[in-house]
């Protein structure tokens, strides 16, 4: 399947959708940090791989699908919920990648700057998850 | 308390660019693999390298391990229960968030603990 980009789906996300993506991330983001805070960096770097973008991402891909159905007459509930499915399949994929970046970023850390370990990790994270997706495709 | 508002204003920023390069991309299955981007991790490790020095780093990433094989726990979950149709996003994705809790921290309290 041909991986393409859609600048239309930017038009129709309202303001109030970024908005409350911006705010459930920076609140997450503020929560690892307090976490650590409170019960150490072993509890805190849990967070780190916390679902932040997931669950606000799935609800707007249900919306967007159902929408886009009922526009054409028809209810669009279910197509909405498996269009949403479809979007955590990816993700279960891509949680290999973020597996990969944090033992990255644990091997690194001590040994090169900060910049080119999260560089080296955010490589590694995203080759590994399309990796990860293009085999899920072939099989 | 700055360290608590710059942690949000650059989360929000990093964990919003990440949802809206998804936001972009199909196919759809091909989008969510932006869902389990190293968003808050991006935002965090370099301000907490620089307040609290690289050794903290190297626990909080060996943690994050198990957050991520506890997200794919999550993610598994969500995908079986979100292809029945029967429950909506936004109740799956956040119930589901227990799943991830409940994973990362019994994986942690058996594994590293």
């Amino acid at each position: 399947m041909k991986i393409s980009i859609n600048i239309s789906e930017l038009s129709r996300t309202h303001w109030y959708e970024y908005l409350s993506r911006f705010l459930f991330g920076g609140a997450t983001t503020a929560l690892a940090g307090i976490m650590a805070k409170r019960f150490g960096p072993g509890i805190g770097g849990l967070f780190l791989a916390f679902p932040a973008i997931f669950p606000a991402t799935a609800t707007l891909v249900e919306s967007h699908e159902r929408k886009k159905k009922q526009r054409r007459g028809g209810h669009g509930t279910l197509r909405g919920r498996k269009a949403a499915a479809l979007d955590a399949a990816g993700a279960s994929l891509g949680s290999f990648g973020l597996l990969v970046f944090a033992i990255v970023v644990w091997k690194l850390i001590d040994s090169i700057p900060v910049w080119a370990t999260l560089l080296i990790a955010t490589m590694a994270w995203l080759i590994t998850a399309v990796c990860a997706w293009r085999i899920w495709k072939l099989c | 308390m700055t360290d608590i508002l710059i942690r949000v204003l650059v989360g929000g920023f990093v964990v919003s660019l990440f949802s809206l390069i998804g936001d972009l991309l199909k196919p759809k299955s091909f989008a969510g693999l932006f869902g389990a981007a190293p968003s808050v991790a991006l935002a965090t490790i370099t301000l907490t390298a620089i307040k609290e020095g690289h050794a903290y780093v190297a626990i909080e990433a060996y943690s994050m391990i198990w957050g991520a094989i506890a997200f794919f726990f999550y993610a598994c979950v969500s995908t079986r229960i979100l292809i029945r149709g029967k429950w909506s996003s936004l109740l799956v994705t956040t119930s589901a968030l227990f799943i991830w809790g409940a994973a990362s921290l019994g994986l942690w309290l058996a594994l590293v603990r």
